[in-house]
């Protein structure tokens, strides 16, 4: 069977590979991505295996490379995408060479950078002096007013000198301090010296980058006089408390003259010298940016390889490593043949063994997809991986996930426009996805455009046969009704009613989908609509439901378990199939039964009133009388049933799927237990073909079968029947669902028309024309982000649940495990997502 | 040569939006001109009690689907002209990420 249908068939192999050879052989299998290797020492920690040594020197080269991509995106440089084809694992001896390349690359860059932060921090401190000194010269130019020649004067007045009784030197510190701790350093200083010193400021307009964490910040000089030591030592530790820097200010004008042109000119300097590292800096960047990415790739596959040779078992001999995989059996020539090639490679002339192991356990699910199939796939794999080789419902969910979203959506337009989105982004695949678009709603929509693409194309069938479009519709081969009503009549009514039994139906359907003339029927299209949709969707939903306990046909004989066709699948289906397949026949009855008979219009003839729509029944309580054994009160000239005998027909119906319920509930268990008993009769011989748990195709030796405890085989099956008899019940009236959507979708277009477009169609004049113009904007908009993004999201949902309880319930246990080969590309694509 | 008004997520909006309007209302336009049904209750009528005869109701009817046919027209050269200027600020835009 095609593994479209199951899952590949896996087999556990043994892998002896010669220590020389190892390396090699398993960077053939990951470009592979065919193999998933068996951790064989779980009880030994990451630090005590063999390759440990390696695997932390890649972590240390993923490290530095981590740091110069930082400091490459720091500095914008664009780092190039490895052209072609991704590098090989590089041999291990080239390792060395990465590490020193990476070595002497991280250093430099860390000198580079240790003496760009120590210039920088020395630039800061000149333009701080710089600042300085010129704000001071203004505080000093102020006080050398012309009438007071000494500072000292000026600053005390006479007073001062007069209460010191001596000539008093001043003195003063300068310095800069971050301009939002002015305040604070101003009120301390006050408190601290008793108001008895003396604080100018003036704001640097200018900000200055910290060179430490490279941010802009704005500054204030500071000049702070006072007299005496005492004052002076206890204003530098305030200064220092708020981080303020002091710096030498000289005291007589001339010297600080000369001080700021030496300021000046070692500005002037530094500032080339800068330069010159800032260029040193992108040079050694630009030739990182160049190589990269290939060094990620070539590190990370380096690791890929030394993690999985971790997983090893070492021979005896020292001599050769035993590895266990998972391989698919189809795959296995493949393989050899990538071993032979790491062997060549490696030069060594041992070739390794492939060896088929026997083995009990569960084997990993594994489906092999392809770029359309692998988003129906992952649908599944949401609700569950599933068990190995069971039938994998991804091939069906291909035409009936779309198709009942489609029920749902049904509309022309709006499917046209999803469908135009679908192909934009399959037709644009390549190019869209080297672009490697980083946002998650994105990444949603291109992972599933596939789905999205058909569920635009059935939508637009499904629109068609509602003949909806934007909820207009289009006559396109002319209704099949036609206005019979004469002059005066039309004149004096409001609402008038076309009968299909007369003249006004021309008797013939038509021929594709809903008949237009609905949409002009305000009063009761939506009746007539809903029970069209509503019948469609419980057929729909009916023939889904058979179509999955089918399936479970397939498991059954696949799995050889005999009984559960007989116990299990047969009652299950027979069950549907008397109750509610039989109800989908009634409506198909009562659709070919009932209706007019051409010539002869709104006769009274008893026979003809019999197959009018008169006498049309209500399939929903006839379907509730069979159950209940119930007849309703005859109408007079209609018949009580839809066809001969079909109150005796029912009742068997009933009866006989009533009866399978018992089939269903003890069935299973009662031959669990007769087996059991014949099992203890003859010894421990494994009784053919009634093993329960079977493993697939018979391939491995029978199971050790545990004898399962009875009770809970009959609490099992009791849960499994109850769930499948309330299951069908419910599960029918969930399909419901299909109608209850597509009703809310065409009156919700419908809306849109009426409150937006149609106000744009309203006026008489030719500026009409420009009013529609930006109406159809708002409308448009309304109609992408509410009727398809909301509606669109809305009915994926629901689709996804009709497929994953109302079908896969019925056949899926999803109880598998996914298969994860060791392979290079996944291991470098979440690599490379994780990172960013 | 000429200034850039919008940025490329706006144009690619215009450029989307213009060339749906332009079909749509191309093909309403059409349908109007040729009196489809399924589109009289969106013509400029009046109110029903003020037709007193059919033939003044027809040929209000009959006023209005060319009148709307000529709107929808309108529109729809409107939308052509959105879809010039978007094509162009969306090749501005594009011209220029290239050369940056």
């Amino acid at each position: 069977m095609g593994s479209l249908f199951r899952s590949e068939e896996m087999t556990l192999c043994q892998l002896f590979l010669q220590s020389e050879a190892a390396y090699a052989c398993v960077s053939e299998l990951g470009e592979l991505g065919l193999v998933q290797f068996r951790d064989l020492n779980p009880d030994v920690n990451a630090f005590q295996r063999k390759f440990v040594n390696e695997v932390r020197r890649c972590d240390e080269m993923e490290r530095k490379l981590r740091y110069l991509e930082k400091e490459i995106r720091r500095d914008g440089i664009p780092m190039l995408e490895i052209p072609g084809e991704c590098p090989e694992a590089p041999q291990p001896r080239e390792m060395i060479d990465l590490e020193a390349t990476f070595e002497k690359l991280e250093n430099e860059l860390r000198e580079v950078n240790q003496n760009a932060e120590a210039l920088k921090r020395n630039y800061l401190e000149l333009t701080e002096l710089k600042h300085i000194l010129r704000k001071t010269q203004v505080f000093f130019d102020e006080m050398a007013d012309p009438s007071r020649e000494e500072e000292q004067v000026t600053l005390l007045g006479e007073e001062g000198l007069m209460a010191g009784g001596q000539a008093l030197k001043l003195g003063f510190v300068a310095g800069v301090i971050l301009r939002e701790r002015i305040p604070a350093f101003e009120r301390m200083l006050w408190r601290a010296c008793r108001g008895n010193v003396f604080l100018r400021q003036a704001e640097i307009d200018t900000p200055l980058e910290d060179p430490s964490s490279s941010d802009q910040v704005y500054k204030s000089v500071f000049i702070i006089f006072f007299q005496g030591d005492q004052l002076k030592t206890r204003v530098k530790k305030i200064c220092e408390g708020f981080r303020a820097t002091l710096y030498p200010c000289p005291e007589a004008p001339a010297d600080r003259r000369e001080m700021a042109m030496g300021v000046m000119t070692r500005i002037e300097d530094l500032n080339t010298v800068l330069g010159q590292t800032q260029d040193h800096r992108h040079r050694v960047l630009v030739a990182a940016a160049k190589n990269i990415k290939n060094w990620f790739v070539k590190v990370r596959k380096i690791k890929a390889i030394y993690h999985t040779l971790n997983l090893f078992n070492l021979d005896v001999t020292q001599k050769c490593l035993i590895a266990e995989c998972w391989v698919p059996a189809l795959d296995m020539e493949t393989i050899q043949l990538a071993l032979r090639r790491g062997t060549e490679r490696s030069g060594s002339s041992v070739p390794p063994i492939l060896n088929r192991m026997e083995t009990l356990e569960d084997p990993p699910t594994y489906n092999r997809t392809n770029k359309f199939t692998a988003a129906f796939q992952h649908l599944i794999y949401a609700y569950g991986v599933a068990t190995y080789r069971e039938v994998n419902p991804a091939p069906y969910t291909i035409i009936t996930f779309p198709f009942l979203f489609a029920v749902m959506f049904g509309d022309l337009g709006h499917g046209a426009l999803m469908a135009a989105f679908g192909f934009w982004m399959c037709y644009k695949e390549k190019p869209l996805q080297a672009k490697k678009i980083d946002s998650e709603i994105w990444t949603i929509f291109f992972g599933g455009r596939y789905i999205i693409l058909l569920m635009g194309l059935f939508s637009m069938y499904t629109g068609l046969i509602y003949n909806d479009i934007f909820s207009k519709s289009l006559n396109i081969f002319g209704s099949s009704w036609r206005n019979n009503y004469n002059q005066s009549t039309l004149m004096s009514n409001k609402l008038l009613q076309l009968n299909p039994d007369s003249e006004d139906y021309i008797q013939t359907p038509y021929p594709f989908g809903i008949d237009p003339v609905w949409q002009l029927a305000e009063a009761n299209k939506i009746i007539f609509m809903n029970a069209y949709k509503m019948k469609i969707s419980i057929i729909i939903g009916v023939f889904h439901m058979l179509f999955g306990v089918c399936m479970s046909l397939w498991n059954h004989i696949y799995f050889k378990r005999r009984i559960s066709i007989y116990v299990e699948f047969l009652p299950q289906i027979l069950f549907l199939l008397l109750l509610f397949f039989y109800m989908v026949l009634l409506m198909f009855i009562k659709w070919t039964t009932y209706g007019s008979t051409p010539p002869y219009y709104g006769s009274d003839d008893i026979n003809i009133v019999k197959t009018s729509a008169y006498c049309a029944p209500s399939i929903l309580i006839t379907f509730i009388n069979m159950m209940l054994f119930k007849t309703d009160p005859p109408r007079p000239p209609c018949d009580d049933v839809m066809y001969a005998g079909q109150m005796g027909i029912q009742k068997f119906f009933v009866i006989f799927a009533l009866l399978c319920v018992p089939v269903m509930l003890f069935g299973k268990p009662y031959f669990v237990m007769k087996e059991q008993k014949e099992r203890a009769r003859q010894g421990h011989q494994p009784v053919e073909g009634a093993a329960e748990n079977g493993n697939a195709g018979g391939a491995a030796p029978p199971a050790p079968h545990h004898d399962e405890d009875i009770t809970e085989v009959f609490i099992h099956q009791a849960i499994h029947t109850i769930e499948y008899v309330l299951g069908s019940v419910s599960h029918t009236a969930s399909y419901l669902r299909l109608w209850a959507l597509s009703l809310a979708h065409a009156q919700l277009a419908e809306v849109a028309w009426n409150m937006l477009l149609r106000k744009g169609l309203m006026s008489t004049d030719f500026q009409g024309g420009i009013f529609l113009y930006v109406v159809f904007a708002g409308w448009a908009a309304i109609s992408v982000s509410i009727l398809v993004l909301m509606e669109g999201l809305s009915a994926f949902l629901h689709t996804l649940r009709l497929h994953w309880v109302e079908f896969q319930s019925k056949f899926y246990a999803g109880e598998g495990y996914l298969f994860q080969p060791f392979s290079f590309e996944v291991i470098l694509d979440s690599a490379g997502t994780t990172e960013e | 040569m000429a200034f850039k008004l919008c940025g490329p997520k706006l144009s690619l909006c215009g450029l989307v939006l213009s060339v749906w309007g332009i079909i749509q209302l191309t093909l309403m336009g059409v349908f109007y001109y040729i009196r489809a049904v399924a589109l009289l209750e969106d013509l400029p009528l009046e109110s029903e009690s003020g037709h007193h005869n059919m033939e003044s109701f027809i040929a209000t009817v009959e006023a209005g689907y060319t009148q709307n046919a000529y709107n929808c027209w309108i529109a729809a050269l409107l939308y052509v002209i959105t879809l010039v200027v978007s094509a162009h600020q969306f090749w501005m835009n594009n011209r220029s990420s290239v050369s940056m």
